[in-house]
């Protein structure tokens, strides 16, 4: 007699009638997120972010002298990001050599933190982004900018505002924030939000899937606001390695 | 908030892969209670004081149950808490199940609250470490035990809702446990929890005595885990010496009679190795319909003692196949025998093993008369598969044609089962033998896992009254057999107080299980339908075999009706993004005292000299959004299902206007006195309260309504120029009648005959009608339908509109439309009828539907009228079925429509009566509004071809369950009646032969051996087969039956059949005489009467043929 229910058979159930989410969350909540700066003495500044079980490290290198001459500007610094997946993020061990996916989230890092940097302040120079996933659960690209902001301000790069960065998806029209790999995986719709928090500008909007408009406006709202809480965060981790090192500077 | 972290691993198919998942334990899960002061819930779902149906000291209590759904469906169960942990179990085992608990859950009224117990911070615990996962299935099964963590859960009840937070309003509320296995029980009363097994809570309920018979057999008759102690083992040792030779009679008898020692199933992970190795195949069992069992049994008796002559004699009694692959390529496998079926029924998805080559069927000489028995059943089978509507029809390949090569034929495979891929019934049985296997030997009860009894299938039926062993009244609870409707089902055993109240009546059992050791399978009693023979019983008894859901809509799916109800009229808001198309003169042509009318047309001479032509569609997606209870209620059920007294409608209506459902019976009809007779008997009355969803689509004339356009600009040589679709409001000028519209045909016969050029089919099937008497709704008269010129212009238009719309949607849509192909039948299907007509002078030419089309216009013989109508309706049977598809699913080239002689074709005409055609309309609403918002629904092809399977189902089922209906009014009308009637040969079968009766469209088959009509062996025939011209020769009388044949026959019911549950149609040969066979005719007079009567009929049908009409809109379901 229910034959037609079976349509939905085997798939999972992502989001249950009372509320919550295949991990326990509710639709409005966001993964437990932690923080680092400062974490590799190489590099100019650092920073280490799990987002649940979505672990990302970047590296900020610069500003310094211009690696290929041809692609210097005279006006000011030029941003180089590097995005790659470590071969042991994922559950099944995969070497990843350089493809599309990659280089386009490069060039979405690029297009989200120039506007950000001032970069007119070191001309003929050279700022290098390099995030690592270390492990992936979903929501990489979010990871990846939340990281790479706390390395650039950990830098000591002048900056106009943070860059915070958050997903939203939809499952059966009920707006859900930052997915994990199964809500990922299934045919919800992802939407990457990055605002600058102080100003509320969009700094990044980018969706690859079906989303109908109407639907567009409840998801778009709840990823940002959900970078408005990722921003909270960040800034907590930011002050509080702030305040650590002026306590080590006054011993 | 408190988020902390647990681990959890999964592996995945194949390669063995570590996948970490994050689980957030919450405390805000709430009690949910009424009243409680501690949890921070604002939404109360469980009462304060929840009623207690019970003479459990009468405390009041939630129930918190892990087991039979069946039960908590009852409404005596209120203030139920359901665990998480039992949902998700339930969904593994049984989606449809796990659906209709989230029906259940979320019916308020009920108060059913889900605790989410797996993600509560006390409650989740986490899986032990030395569990192995050794076997997938046991462990799913058991892992519910290990993880209800009761001490927890319990503990966070009882905390809000007595101990210290009680009120001292009201008293403390306890939690009682459910549940039939011993562990979880005793689990529960160390945490001094009160908890039953199934059986006794519902013992407790003394007003729903209904509810005990409803327990499942085999969880209640032992627990699982028992642990047997010394004492207990002695003790029934010792009682097994007293009582031994008693004993060794019962085993002997039960050896013997009820108990039957089955060859052991093979576990899935056997299976699966067994099927990847290549040694076994798998399939879907298909039963067929034949079943002489009986036969069987009564010889049987009488060799009591020898078992396995027994054996022996059911071996070749039942039979079914699969198709599976055999060294590689696809072939039907046999399986012969009750013993090689290994308890599988029907739909099972089975593992089989390939008997040796020695072993395969080659057609023996003894089984022929089982064979030819079989090929009757078919036959009864495909003639349930015509379509009642005339175009589409189906065939498989006749079992004629293999009798007739038994000669040359390779022997066929045959296999047995060894073991369940899927069981349609019941997940798979976990046994769990060994601990107590001396306890088996001697007390002859397998103990099977009782938990998880979820039965899937339904089966309607009886109780066989033999099996019925205590004397008239007694309430003693007994076991009983029961017989379903459907023979392909085995005898499920059941245990009954009410065996003599419910030994007259139908009743729908489930089967729980089917052990190694049991005969027959075990179940239960699920709920009584009502007397056999009475005509709403039977009713319902159809509905259910043919999975037609025909219950009241749902309070939430009423709720989606428009607010205004019956005074909801067209706003100026409606008319944004809507043609305005009120001032066309639009007018609909329907049938006599229709009121689902579902479209309407209108012509206008343009300027140009062109035709402005448009059909307008009722805008039922409009009212029907995607994804709301009304849609998924709709989808459901997929259509509207027509019976011969009433109709299921696939959209919530009323009746409080005007009835509608005489339009199936008397659409032909032009007494519209008779119509209006019938309208006396209302079949629902529940629905006053809510507008009437036709009401409101119903394009009625002079109101307003929401419409869905298709314009064409069409020269005068009925050329489209132009076409267009358009979201409109329109009002329709007149009704009209098929009559009153006669007049008006004028582009209507260019477009058929350009149609009929292309190679548009015209068929036939026999429809009947019945005359009902106005009071009993018993039918007085039962007669052919006639044909009449009525409603080819609207029949024409909307063939045009679905064409034209089916070419837009895919054009948008290439991957996900909805369309509907009807295959070209294969030339096989017409070899036999081809060989028929032959000697007549004629042929049929079935290599395109034009040439079909034109051999059957030339196929008339002078001196038979009727002859054509006759190789119309055989040639329909040898059709194919049309089915809807998803377009991203096949190659172009095969969208074809045959019948309509169409490249491509979809069906948007009907969208009040056919879920199909909604999504069309949502599907062109989206391609001529590009802003139209829609849901990946629309585009998943996946999803899409699901539906399209699901429709399919439902669309059969209807059809079928629309041809039983008309079946079982011609078993009322036959009843206590012996009719006299002339009729054709459509079919020679090698023991008899089918007639088709002219008058009251009915087949039956006259046998060539005897005049009880019970088929004995081909020996003593008054009729010998002659396959070299396909007839039936008496070599006494020299007579000879040969196809098309006319014959004379006596019709009537046999009653007598296994004590007046189950009825068949009987006919017996009255002309020619043939010796030893024929009946005396009933009176010559009334013989003469008739034969006049049916030639003019006849003379009439021929005539509406060549006309070129078909069947009546209404009832043309296709």
């Amino acid at each position: 007699m229910s034959r037609i229910f079976t349509i939905n058979m085997s798939r999972l159930e992502l989001l249950s009638p009372e509320g919550l989410r295949i991990d326990g969350r509710r639709a409005n909540e966001l993964r437990k997120l932690t923080a680092k700066t400062g974490v590799l003495s190489q590099a100019d500044g650092s920073a280490y972010i799990e987002q649940g079980n979505t672990k990302c490290l970047a590296a900020v290198y610069g500003p310094r002298e211009v690696r290929h001459k041809m692609n210097m500007l005279h006006d000011r610094a030029i941003i180089n990001v590097e995005f790659n997946m470590a071969p042991f993020s994922t559950a099944e061990r995969k070497k990843r050599s350089k493809n599309d996916k990659q280089v386009s989230k490069s060039v979405l890092g690029i297009i989200t933190f120039e506007p950000v940097i001032k970069t007119t302040l070191y001309p003929r120079s050279q700022i290098d982004i390099y995030l690592q996933i270390l492990q992936h659960d979903g929501g990489d690209l979010q990871a990846c900018i939340n990281a790479a902001t706390l390395a650039l301000i950990d830098a000591g790069l002048p900056m106009i505002d943070y860059v915070c960065a958050c997903t939203a998806g939809s499952i059966d029209k009920e707006p859900i924030v930052d997915l994990n790999h199964v809500e990922e995986s299934s045919d919800s719709p992802e939407l990457t939000v990055a605002i600058l928090p102080k100003t509320g500008k969009v700094n990044l909007l980018q969706m690859e899937s079906r989303l109908h408009v109407d639907n567009f406006e409840s998801v778009a709202n709840l990823a940002s606001e959900g970078c408005e809480n990722i921003y909270q965060i960040l800034d907590q981790v930011i002050r509080d390695r702030t305040k650590g090192l002026l306590k080590q500077m006054k011993q | 908030m408190l988020r902390s972290k647990a681990f959890l691993t999964q592996k995945k198919n194949g390669k063995v892969v570590k996948v970490v998942k994050e689980h957030y334990l919450r405390d805000d899960i709430w009690c949910a209670a009424e009243g409680c002061i501690i949890c921070g819930h604002t939404e109360k779902v469980l009462s304060a004081s929840p009623q207690a149906n019970t003479l459990l000291d009468g405390k009041p209590h939630y129930i918190v149950p892990d087991t039979n759904i069946d039960l908590m469906e009852h409404s005596a169960f209120k203030d139920v808490i359901v665990l998480q942990t039992v949902l998700e179990e339930l969904r593994h085992l049984s989606l449809p199940i796990h659906t209709r608990l989230r029906k259940v859950i979320a019916d308020i009224d009920r108060r059913f609250y889900v605790f989410s117990n797996e993600h509560h911070r006390e409650t989740y615990i986490d899986k032990l470490k030395d569990e192995s996962p050794n076997d997938r299935n046991d462990r799913a099964r058991t892992e519910i035990l290990l993880r209800i963590d009761f001490n927890g859960l319990m503990a966070s009840f009882q905390h809000s809702n007595s101990g210290s937070h009680e009120l001292p309003d009201r008293p403390a509320v306890a939690v009682v446990m459910i549940s039939d296995d011993a562990n979880n029980r005793a689990k529960a009363k160390e945490a001094k929890i009160q908890a039953f097994s199934v059986k006794e809570y519902v013992g407790t309920m003394v007003n729903y005595p209904e509810l005990m018979d409803m327990v499942a057999e085999g969880g209640s008759s032992m627990d699982v885990d028992h642990k047997f102690t010394y004492e207990e083992v002695i003790r029934a040792f010792a009682y097994f010496l007293c009582n031994r030779l008693f004993r060794i009679y019962i085993l002997l008898t039960l050896c013997t009679s009820h108990t039957h020692s089955w060859i052991k199933h093979l576990t899935p992970s056997q299976i699966a190795a067994g099927i990847k190795a290549g040694n076994l195949s798998q399939g879907k069992l298909n039963i067929s319909m034949h079943n002489h069992l009986e036969v069987g049994y009564i010889s049987y008796i009488l060799l009591l003692c020898l078992y396995w002559i027994f054996a022996a004699e059911i071996k070749e009694s039942m039979c079914g196949t699969i198709i599976g692959l055999v060294d590689g390529t696809e072939k039907q496998i046999y399986i012969i025998g009750r013993a090689h079926l290994n308890r599988a029924v029907q739909d099972d998805v089975v593992a089989v093993q390939i008997l040796p080559k020695s072993e395969w069927r080659r057609s023996p000489s003894v089984a022929i008369v089982e064979e030819e028995e079989e090929s009757v059943v078919e036959e009864d089978a495909k003639k349930r598969e015509v379509d009642a509507g005339g175009i589409i029809a189906t065939a498989g390949p006749t079992s004629m044609e293999t009798d007739d090569l038994n000669d040359t034929d390779p022997p066929q495979p045959t296999g047995r089962v060894v073991g369940f891929v899927r069981r349609n019934w019941r997940p798979y049985v976990l046994y769990s033998c060994c601990l107590i296997l001396f306890w088996l030997i001697f007390e002859i009860v397998l103990v099977i896992d009782g938990s998880f009894i979820y039965a899937e299938f339904r089966y309607c039926g009886y109780i066989d009254k033999s099996s019925i062993k205590t004397m008239l009244g007694s309430t003693v609870s007994q076991n009983v057999l029961f017989c379903a409707m459907d023979h392909r089902v085995p005898k499920i055993s059941i245990r009954t107080r009410q065996a003599h109240i419910l030994q007259d009546q139908r009743i729908v059992v489930v089967i729980d299980s089917w052990p190694k050791m049991s005969r027959h399978a075990i179940g239960h009693f699920v709920k009584a339908l009502g007397p056999a023979g009475d005509k709403d019983t039977e009713m319902e008894v159809l509905l259910l075999e043919h999975d037609v859901p025909y219950q009241e809509f749902a309070p939430q799916v009423l709720k989606d009706l428009p607010a205004e109800g019956d005074q909801w009229t067209v706003k100026p808001e409606h008319l944004e993004g809507r043609a305005d198309l009120r001032d066309l003169n639009i007018c609909s042509i329907d049938p006599p005292a229709c009121t689902d009318i579902d479209d309407a047309l209108h012509v206008k001479l343009l300027p140009n000299g062109n035709y402005e032509v448009g059909v307008h569609i009722a805008d039922v997606s409009y009212f029907v959004k995607p994804d709301t209870p009304m849609d998924i209620e709709a989808a459901h059920r997929g259509t509207t299902v027509y019976l011969v007294d009433k109709r299921i409608d696939m959209l919530p209506s009323l009746l409080g206007t005007t009835c509608s459902y005489c339009a199936i019976i008397l659409c032909a009809s032009d007494d519209t006195t008779q119509c209006l007779l019938l309208i006396k008997k209302p079949y629902s009355v529940t629905h006053n309260l809510y507008p009437s969803l036709l009401d409101l689509c119903s394009l009625r004339s002079n109101v307003d309504r929401l419409a869905f356009s298709c314009l064409w600009e069409m020269s005068k040589n009925a050329e489209i120029v132009n076409v267009d679709f358009k979201k409109s409001v329109i009002r329709s000028r007149h009704s009209f009648t098929y009559e009153e519209a006669q007049n008006r045909m004028d582009d209507m016969y260019i477009l058929r005959h350009q149609r009929m050029e292309r190679g548009g089919l015209t068929l036939a099937s026999p429809e009947v009608r019945f005359k009902l008497e106005n009071d009993s709704q018993d039918p007085v008269d039962v007669e052919m339908k006639e044909l009449k010129e009525t409603n080819a212009l609207v029949e024409e238009f909307m063939l045009l509109a679905n064409v034209s719309v089916a070419e837009k949607i895919y054009s948008k849509f290439p991957d996900s439309s909805m369309l509907r192909r009807h295959a070209a039948p294969p030339d096989s299907n017409f070899e036999a009828l081809e060989k028929a007509i032959s000697p007549l002078g004629l042929a049929l030419k079935c290599g395109t539907s034009k040439a079909l089309s034109d051999s059957l216009d030339m196929a008339i013989l002078p001196h038979d009228p009727y002859f054509n109508k006759l190789l119309r309706i055989m040639a329909t049977r040898c059709m194919m079925q049309a089915v809807y598809f998803c377009s991203g699913t096949l190659a172009f080239q095969d969208f074809r429509h045959y019948g309509l002689a169409t490249d491509i074709y979809t069906h948007f005409t009907s969208p009040i009566r056919r879920y199909p055609d909604i999504v069309v309309h949502r599907l062109l609403a989206v391609c001529i509004n590009p802003s139209e918002r829609y849901g990946p629904e629309l585009t998943d092809k996946i999803k899409m071809k699901e539906l399209c399977d699901v429709l399919n189902h439902r669309h059969r089922m209807a059809q079928q369950a629309a041809r039983s209906s008309v079946e079982l009014y011609t078993n009322i009308f036959f009843k206590n009646k012996v009719e006299q009637e002339e009729g054709h040969v459509v079919r020679i079968l090698k023991n008899g032969f089918i007639v088709l009766v002219r008058k009251y469209g009915i087949e039956g088959i006259v046998y060539a051996s005897s005049t009880k009509g019970k088929p004995t062996s081909p020996g003593n025939s008054a009729l010998i087969y002659n396959p070299k011209t396909n007839s039936l020769d008496s070599p006494a009388t020299g007579v000879s039956i040969r196809l098309f044949d006319q014959v004379v026959v006596q019709i009537t019911v046999d009653e007598d059949l296994e004590g007046g549950m189950r009825q068949k149609l009987k006919m017996f040969l009255v002309e020619p005489v043939v010796d030893k066979l024929s009946v005396l005719p009933l009176n010559k007079d009334l013989d003469a009467s008739i034969d006049t009567r049916g030639k003019n009929v006849a003379a009439d049908e021929d005539d509406a043929i060549r006309k070129g009409q078909r069947g009546t809109k209404k009832i043309r379901v296709a």
